[in-house]
């Protein structure tokens, strides 16, 4: 297990180090002008020379491999460059918003998998009741409905018509204090939204998995000795029918990343996926680059988490395969 | 072993998770609720600035809060002075501009102000390695020095008569800017003025928080805390007025509209010098074709265009003066006549074809017209304009596009621009119309060339009086009527819904540029709380 892990940290390396370069040249390659996003409206009316200078300051007219060589060599040692952006260094944009991104995307992913898990293992006890058809029917809408809506949706509901819930922001919107109550009730409408939207795909696959092991011999063997339901429902049937969702652990990452991406601009969340548009739309390399080794991070994390919950909950997988 | 551990960590992370949802449940309604005392306000705004350096660009057009520039503007858009004690003396050449500074005016970390803060800031701006996008603004000024702690003296390279309005804007301190990167030090997201508030935090992508500047020199603002919510998209801004989170927002003609008979709050209506053209490039066979110019000029419908698209809120435009301004000239105004359209196109031989597109010597009565992609407003004003020009029997065919792509085709291609800049006639004007400018960067896009235009551009900004001034500015209307290198069609006024919790409240004439201080809350410094 550990070599496992060990392996892939230095698969990592490389893939990282094509990814960033990947970045550079996909955003070389993009329509867009940094100059053009850096100088925003006063742009229109700055003249030739005004714009050709910003260039040369803001280094976007050396070449491609230069550039990403540069970048490069200081990232390694700790300087990841400035947001060319947002005005300031990246380590301070990252610093300023992960966290806050971090919270709202393992709170979400929390509720989806708790969620997805409860309900599925609940359908799958009476697959075609009304509570199976009710959930399933309720999962596929859920599917297909983009978070950016149901956002609007919840806050409408629990903000306008209910009262009960803060409409966005990290605290309330004339407070200057970040408290654990105002983020924490900040939080729920969020991460509920965000999870939610996961929610279907957790809640399909351990349905299927479970209803297929209930089917299974072992599962049926063991009713058959007549071991409590709940023992067998959650003992057997839930752990071999959670395998498959494991796999989905981590290749759901990226969709949360995405997901994450229009909820905070809903709920006006202080994170680091909003940046993350701004930084690929304004041709900000420093800032994208280490955006994109972030995300490439988590993505080669998710996975490396799936294989060794799979490892853990299936003693027949080897870590080593 | 290991398993297991992972297992309690799970655990653990899970009991965590139940603790913070619980305490997320226990205080509901906390939040939501309307802002006790009227000391206080929170507004909604849809763009938040990249940086509040006014080195960068930050608060360029005045009126920035956290700080103040030599001069101000008032609701008027009258010069007041500001940090200088009076309006600066000029020169009987019109090059040398003197301003003398107000004594004992301290930035909010208790540093006095003076006029090595002044040269400071000039200076760094000009600087090449400055990365400030909107210096072209400042080209006039040769140099800047300080005499004594209290006096500036700025010399120009030519008479330049708009210049006081240019320093309006912010003054930064030396003392704190002057240490570290101007591009991305600290003070860039931390500024320090000597403004009315003062930025006591910033959460990018959230909001932005002031409290009011207990030692202002203009006196101590009455509402003592100002947020600024940083919500892009208009239903949430909208959603949130409504719940009684913000106090006030800046809304799109149709949301603003849906609170129209709410009792509790005022929208108001600000004036803006923001117009919406279209570039009739004169290298393009068909747009640079005069009677093609005049024929759209009054082809094109502006009065529906105010009523349909902008919902009653703005005006007909006919150049980049609004016609409710000072600057306009009277009778340049042109009403919508499709019969005189047709005539004017008659006679100079566009006759139409079977299509119904007229055709000129072998060429059709055709050209591209692009505009920004995403941009509804630019796209209804755009697809108004080719219906209009269909029924003259013109051609236009709408397409949309980044600038990256608009950009290199504007010397041939028509594109629905916007702009705006309410602080003096020169400001717009010069650089839509001036010849030399034609192709430079965003500078004169439709390629202008009037040799009258150029000439009454260069007496506009270079003569002092303000009769001659007049008389300049007239003429440039004046030639726009003969040859108009720009269809423009309308000045689009800006919304704001604000609750009735102050008295006090106006709003000043707002540029092209959504700035942080634009709205009712350009003054918020100046409110009082309702008893």
């Amino acid at each position: 297990m550990a070599r496992m892990a060990g392996r892939r940290t230095l698969f990592a390396a490389p893939v990282l180090l094509v990814v960033t370069f990947g970045v550079f040249a996909v955003a070389a390659a993009s329509p867009f002008d940094p100059v053009k996003a850096y100088a925003g409206t006063a742009g229109l009316t700055a003249s030739q020379e005004n714009l050709d200078q910003l260039r040369a300051n803001l280094g976007v007219d050396q070449p491609l491999v230069e550039r990403w060589w540069r970048w490069l060599t200081s990232a390694v040692t700790g300087d990841l460059g400035d947001s060319s952006v947002m005005r300031q260094p990246v380590t301070d944009v990252i610093t300023e918003r992960l966290g806050w991104s971090v919270l709202l995307a393992v709170t979400a992913f929390l509720v989806a998998i708790l969620l997805g898990t409860s309900l599925g293992v609940l359908a799958a006890r009476r697959p075609g009741g009304w509570l199976d058809r009710a959930v399933s029917s309720a999962a596929y809408t859920l599917e297909a409905a983009p978070a950016f809506w149901l956002g609007l949706l919840a806050m409408w509901f629990f903000a306008l018509e209910l009262g009960v819930l803060p409409a966005g922001g990290l605290t309330d919107t004339d407070s200057d204090v970040v408290t654990f109550g105002q983020v924490a009730t900040h939080l729920v409408l969020p991460a509920a939204v965000l999870g939610v939207s996961q929610l279907p795909w957790f809640f399909l696959y351990v349905r299927q998995g479970v209803a297929d092991a209930l089917d299974e011999d072992p599962v049926r063997g063991a009713r058959a000795r007549g071991l409590s339901e709940r023992t067998v429902l959650l003992g057997h049937a839930l752990r071999s029918g959670m395998l498959p969702t494991l796999t989905l652990v981590g290749s759901r990452v990226p969709e949360l990343i995405t997901g994450a991406l229009l909820v905070e601009t809903v709920f006006s969340w202080p994170g680091i996926a909003a940046a993350a548009v701004q930084a690929a739309t304004s041709v900000d390399f420093p800032l994208l680059a280490a955006l994109t080794v972030l995300a490439t991070a988590a993505v080669l994390a998710g996975n490396l988490l799936s294989d060794l919950l799979y490892g853990l909950a299936d003693p027949r997988v080897g870590f080593d395969g | 072993m290991l398993s297991r551990s992972i297992r309690g960590a799970a655990a653990a992370t899970l009991a965590g998770t139940l603790a913070i949802t619980a305490a997320a449940c226990s205080k509901p309604g906390e939040s939501g609720t309307a802002h006790g005392a009227g000391d206080s306000a929170v507004v909604g705004i849809a763009y938040e600035p990249e940086t509040l350096s006014p080195l960068l660009g930050y608060g360029k057009d005045g009126n920035s809060k956290i700080f103040d520039g030599l001069l101000t503007f008032d609701d008027d858009m009258k010069l007041r002075p500001a940090l200088a004690a009076e309006l600066p003396q000029v020169s009987d050449d019109g090059r040398t501009y003197t301003y003398a500074l107000r004594e004992g005016v301290q930035f909010s970390d208790g540093e006095p102000f003076t006029s090595k803060d002044v040269v400071f800031t000039y200076r760094t701006i000009l600087d090449k390695k400055t990365n400030n996008a909107s210096k072209t603004e400042l080209d006039a000024v040769k140099d800047v020095r300080a005499e004594g702690d209290h006096k500036v003296v700025f010399t120009l390279k030519y008479p330049y008569a708009p210049f006081a309005e240019r320093t309006v804007l912010p003054i930064a301190p030396e003392h704190v800017a002057g240490e570290q990167d101007v591009n991305s030090g600290s003070f860039t997201t931390k500024p320090v003025g000597t403004g009315p508030y003062i930025l006591t935090g910033w959460s990018k992508g959230e909001k932005l928080s002031f409290k009011a500047n207990p030692g202002y020199w203009g006196g101590a603002p009455k509402v003592k805390k100002f947020t600024m919510a940083v919500i892009k998209d208009d239903d949430v801004r909208a959603t949130r007025l409504r719940t009684g989170d913000l106090d006030g927002a800046i809304l799109p003609p149709d949301l603003a509209n849906t609170f129209k008979d709410d009792d509790g709050r005022t929208t108001y209506a600000a004036r803006s010098f923001d117009y919406r053209t279209v570039t009739l490039p004169t290298h393009n066979k068909v747009a640079g074709d005069t009677d093609v110019r005049r024929a759209l000029d009054v082809a094109v419908d502006r009065r529906a265009m105010v009523d349909k698209i902008l919902d009653g809120a703005g005006k007909p435009a006919y150049g980049p003066v609004p016609t409710d301004s000072l600057w306009f000239a009277k009778g340049t105004e042109r009403t919508h006549d499709l019969a005189e359209a047709k005539r004017i196109l008659d006679e100079a031989g566009w006759k139409p074809g079977a299509d119904g597109i007229r055709v000129k010597d072998g060429v059709r009565a055709r050209f591209p017209l692009w505009y920004l992609s995403g941009d509804k407003l630019r796209q209804d004003h755009a697809l108004a304009y080719a219906s209009d020009a269909k029924k003259a029997g013109i051609d236009i065919k709408t397409q949309a596009g980044t600038w990256e792509v608009i950009m290199p085709r504007m010397k041939h291609d028509a594109v629905l621009a916007g702009g705006g800049a309410p602080g003096d006639p020169d400001f717009d004007q010069y650089t839509l119309l001036q010849s030399s400018l034609a192709g430079d960067a965003f500078n004169n896009m439709a390629w202008y060339d009037n040799p009258a235009v150029d000439k009454a551009l260069k007496k506009g900004r270079e003569s002092g009086e303000t009769a001659d001034r007049r008389a300049a500015y007239d003429t440039v209307q004046r030639e726009l009527v003969k040859n108009p290198g720009y269809t423009f069609l309308t000045h689009i006024d800006h919304l704001y819904v604000v609750d009735d919790k102050w008295s006090g409240l106006t709003t000043q004439t707002e540029p092209h540029d959504h700035g942080l201080a634009s709205g009712p809350w350009w003054n918020v410094e100046d409110w009082t709380p309702k008893k």
